[in-house]
């Protein structure tokens, strides 16, 4: 029977493809149309494909851009001194290569940044998803993503000249410099504000109406139902949406490079001044380095770095949305 | 659903009473109104701070001089006409190089691309992957690719359009792909039916009808770029530009940049340019979402 079916398939396909004889009706059969070779049409394919590699390529040139002068900067300098080593100094003569210093300034900035960005994100998204009519939806959320939109070096000039200057000095006269952690860091987390809170009021409008309703019904007021039915269910959503946060938070470059400060040392205070990861390829990036040289190389060895961490960040955030995609 | 469980098994202890419209008024719901209804308002004020802030640091600043004079050693003579012509060639290149792509890129995989294959997943996860790459590793990756193929100067518009299409490129995609993926599929079974071929329905009908979500998205995607100044330090551009860039191997200087050059100068005039150039910047990028509105509200189908 199996046998038998294979060997008819094969016969139409031969005459479908040869094209030739017409059925008894004297209409060529239906699959001679659709099989008909088209050049034309498989060349626009294979650039449409070739298109879509693009993605994978940029991966890939990423990765090797990255790796083959870190390489070259590992040859030079232990791993174990690059990730455990507590000072960096890569332009002094008794060069030292740590990058711990340049790790504490990213945690400072990432966590204040997600102290703001967190409460307040949710709060936005609890309140559009839950309590906002419609109406007043649509007015707020477009303010709300405004936000997103600003450029980062228009947060810089404000976090540095307003936040920094006149309200830490002038108007609180904290103890602090010319640049701060905080300052750069509570900018920065009203800029990732929409993306915690868009990304959470997804997944909470994502929660069915009947587990609301299951909950009313139990003599349940919106608060309760909100934090103990809507919030846990959406719960994934959330964690994703903190995720990509803390991936925006760590990859941002021009707010840390204006506001959070130049000196490469371990910070302990949030008032203190410091370089992130990415405010040191910034800076390096204005200095002329040559090809091949290590500063050059250095520059690479902290982008991998910065490359590895929003890479695993962003691989937890993308399987988190699958499971509440999946969820309902 | 033990949340579901929990409140079950306290439900009979409860006063009749809860119902929403009382449970409404107690004290603990309200104050929570108010911290949902607060974190909103940290929002909206901080924005509207930054605004007047930017308003009134540079708003005497704003004004002719601010587009006719080129950058220079003194804040009273010092404009941003360079960089608003470096911007305008960067951004236009980015444009012509990375709509075409990730337009191709949106078709394969929504229309031709068989999902269940290992290419086409691999080709999602990096696409989902590339948009939350942070941007100043793009600006490594161009430069790596300048110094690859022995560009001696790194600081030319070709090069700073790469950077930022890579960046955009997935954006592009995806917004593209939801533009295709809105069209209904009885037009392309119709269009099939009436014996066009795939590649004819999806040129004459798929395309057509998504072009008003691909402008939408391209613009949008096209005014995060013109905002982003990281990759383009890495490639030189905060280089002192007194001429006006004329081609794709010209040097260059955007806006972003500009700001971000005199945001670091000492002197108060410098700070009071950055903020001038900073509402030119703004101006520019709520004109263009605008636009983006328009052409969705204007032309979008509704199926």
């Amino acid at each position: 029977m199996l046998a038998n079916t294979t060997a008819s398939d094969t016969e139409a396909t031969t005459t479908a493809s040869t094209g030739g004889p017409t059925t008894p009706s004297g209409r060529p059969p239906r699959s001679s149309l659709a099989g008909r070779a088209r050049p034309g049409e498989a060349v626009i394919k294979l650039v449409l494909r070739l298109a879509a590699a693009v993605a994978v390529l940029t991966t890939i040139g990423i990765v090797i851009a990255l790796l083959v002068p870190a390489i070259g900067f590992f040859r030079e300098v232990q791993v174990f001194d690059f990730l455990f080593g507590d000072r960096w100094a890569p332009r002094f003569a008794d060069a030292s290569f740590g990058v711990i210093p340049l790790v504490t300034a990213t945690l400072w900035t990432t966590a204040i940044a997600l102290l703001v960005a967190v409460p307040l994100g949710l709060g936005a998204a609890i309140f559009l998803s839950e309590y906002a009519r419609p109406r007043v939806r649509n007015t707020l959320k477009p303010i709300l993503e405004l936000l997103a939109g600003i450029p980062t070096v228009v947060y810089g000039l404000f976090a540095l000249q307003f936040i920094q200057t006149t309200v830490f000095r002038e108007w609180l006269r904290l103890d602090t410099g010319a640049f701060s952690v905080l300052a750069a860091g509570l900018v920065m987390g009203v800029m990732i504000i929409p993306t915690v809170a868009s990304i959470s009021e997804d997944a909470m409008s994502a929660v069915p109406m009947s587990l609301r309703q299951g909950s009313f019904a139990l003599g349940a007021n919106r608060m309760q139902t909100s934090l103990r039915v809507v919030f846990p269910a959406a719960l994934s959503g959330v964690m994703a949406a903190v995720v990509l946060g803390i991936s925006r938070a760590v990859g941002e470059t021009m707010i840390v490079a204006i506001a959070a400060g130049s000196q490469a040392r371990i910070v302990t205070g949030p008032l203190e001044q410091g370089q992130t990861m990415t405010g040191f390829i910034a800076n390096a990036a204005l200095g002329d380095s040559r090809v091949g040289s290590l500063e050059y190389d250095t520059l690479y060895a902290v982008g991998l770095l910065l490359f590895l961490i929003t890479l695993i960040v962003n691989f937890i955030s993308i399987r988190l949305v699958r499971r509440f995609r999946q969820a309902y | 659903m033990r949340t579901l469980q929990d409140s079950l098994a306290g439900a009979p202890t409860m006063p009749l009473k809860t119902g929403k419209a009382h449970g409404e008024r107690r004290a603990g719901p309200l104050i929570f109104l108010i911290v949902l209804w607060l974190s909103l308002a940290v929002a909206v004020i901080f924005l509207l701070t930054l605004i007047v802030n930017l308003l009134l640091e540079g708003g005497s600043r704003f004004g002719m001089p601010l587009f006719t004079e080129y950058p220079s050693s003194s804040p009273d003579r010092a404009g941003a006409r360079p960089a608003i012509l470096g911007s305008i060639w960067v951004i236009a290149t980015t444009a012509l190089l990375t709509i075409p792509l990730g337009v191709a890129a949106a078709l394969h995989l929504e229309e031709f691309a068989d999902k269940k294959h290992w290419f086409n997943r691999i080709i999602e996860l990096n696409v989902q992957n590339l948009a939350a790459v942070p941007s100043i590793v793009y600006g490594l990756l161009a430069l790596a690719f300048l110094a690859l193929i022995g560009v001696r100067d790194k600081n030319i518009v070709i090069g700073g359009a790469l950077a930022l299409s890579l960046l955009i490129l997935p954006v592009i995609i995806i917004a593209t792909r939801e533009a295709i993926r809105a069209v209904p599929s009885e037009i392309r079974d119709g269009s099939l039916a009436l014996g066009a071929t795939k590649w004819q329905t999806t040129w004459r009908q798929v395309l057509p009808a998504s072009v008003p979500g691909i402008a939408t998205g391209s613009i949008l995607a096209l005014s995060r770029a013109l905002g982003e100044a990281a990759p383009l330090l890495l490639l030189g551009a905060l280089v002192f530009v007194s001429f006006d860039p004329n081609g794709l191997l010209s040097g260059f200087t955007t806006l972003p940049i500009q700001i971000f050059n005199w945001t670091g100068r000492p002197q108060e005039g410098f700070h009071e340019l950055a903020a001038a150039a900073s509402i030119l910047l703004l101006g520019l990028l709520l004109l263009m979402n605008g636009l983006a509105i328009f052409i969705r509200n204007r032309y979008q189908k509704r199926w």
